[in-house]
């Protein structure tokens, strides 16, 4: 502690103790995933109420949606999950260079996501689908836009800590923020873990 | 949870640990799809949830590493679920409960 103390008058970036740093880190992004969960939750309440009251119009909107490229993006992005856990891994035994290319195959993966559900998206729009079609569609686009716009928020963060990786700033002393984009890019696949059945395959 | 001492003890879960939680949500996946194309009225949603959840608990506990951490984490991580179910439940509750069903 002493030393910690000593290290900030001096003008360092560490002015806590290291332990200490990094438990408030996770506490604080554990509790930011808990309001992404809430953000998605209000949409999912309008979900339930509206699947409930108009069932009909959700089973015949819902074939409109493509299961084969839901179920592809569904691949993808879990598959980035295990990349950008193997990423975590890696950092944690100093291994910089493999934790670095595991987070470009993450961010790879994002950009395939993004481009499967820009076709999805193009191929709706080609049938006259768009957000105000039914409310089984305001639903579809405002949750898997919201989700796509988290996927940008992520491959944007992870795009950073994959330069700071390959610069060397994370070893296996420090690799708070890598393991920080890991939870944020986790968080994103549990949410699309839930849309992609609600969604393509029940409605 | 339990080697815990300091710093040192940080728990590094091995990639082979990842690949066998990665097959497990590849096969629940595929159960998944293959079920949506068969018939089984209400109980689709139903089996649809609990395998989505049992992916998003993989998920949380060795992708998300929370099966290594201590019960403070734990407590963050699922205060959000007791907020989401009230959310949700009780909207629920005041939609379907009402005298006049809602215009619309």
């Amino acid at each position: 502690m002493e030393k910690a103390n000593m290290e900030e008058s001096h003008g360092h970036i560490h002015h806590m103790d290291p332990e200490v740093e990094y438990s408030s880190s996770k506490l604080g992004m554990w509790l930011f995933l808990g309001t992404e969960i809430m953000l998605f939750g209000g949409l999912f309440a309008a979900y339930a109420i509206f699947r409930a009251k108009y069932p009909e119009m959700f089973l015949e909107s819902h074939q409109e949606l493509n299961r084969e490229m839901g179920a592809i993006n569904t691949c993808i992005l879990i598959f980035s999950s295990l990349t950008m856990a193997i990423a975590v891994t890696a950092i944690q035994k100093g291994k910089r260079k493999m934790a670095g290319l595991f987070i470009l195959v993450t961010i790879i993966c994002g950009l395939g996501f993004g481009v499967v559900k820009y076709f999805e998206y193009s191929a709706k729009f080609a049938h006259h689908i768009y957000p105000d079609t039914n409310i089984f569609f305001s639903l579809y686009f405002m949750m898997t836009g919201l989700h796509m716009i988290h996927v940008f928020i992520g491959l944007v963060v992870l795009g950073v800590i994959m330069v700071l990786t390959f610069k060397g700033k994370f070893n296996e002393k420090y690799s708070t923020p890598v393991e920080m984009g890991g939870l944020y890019w986790h968080l994103v696949d549990l949410i699309w873990i839930y849309l992609f059945p609600l969604l393509y395959l029940v409605g | 949870m339990s080697e815990h001492t300091h710093s040192e003890a940080r728990h590094i879960t091995g990639y082979k640990t990842y690949f066998i939680v990665w097959v497990l949500l590849m096969i629940l996946t595929a159960t998944t799809v293959y079920v949506s194309y068969l018939d089984f009225g209400t109980l689709n949603i139903v089996i649809a949830m609990v395998v989505a959840s049992i992916k998003a608990v993989a998920v949380a506990l060795f992708f998300m590493h929370l099966k290594f951490e201590d019960s403070i984490t734990w407590l963050f991580a699922l205060f959000p679920l007791v907020l989401l179910f009230l959310l949700i439940g009780m909207t629920i509750l005041d939609t379907f409960t009402r005298f006049f069903p809602i215009a619309g």
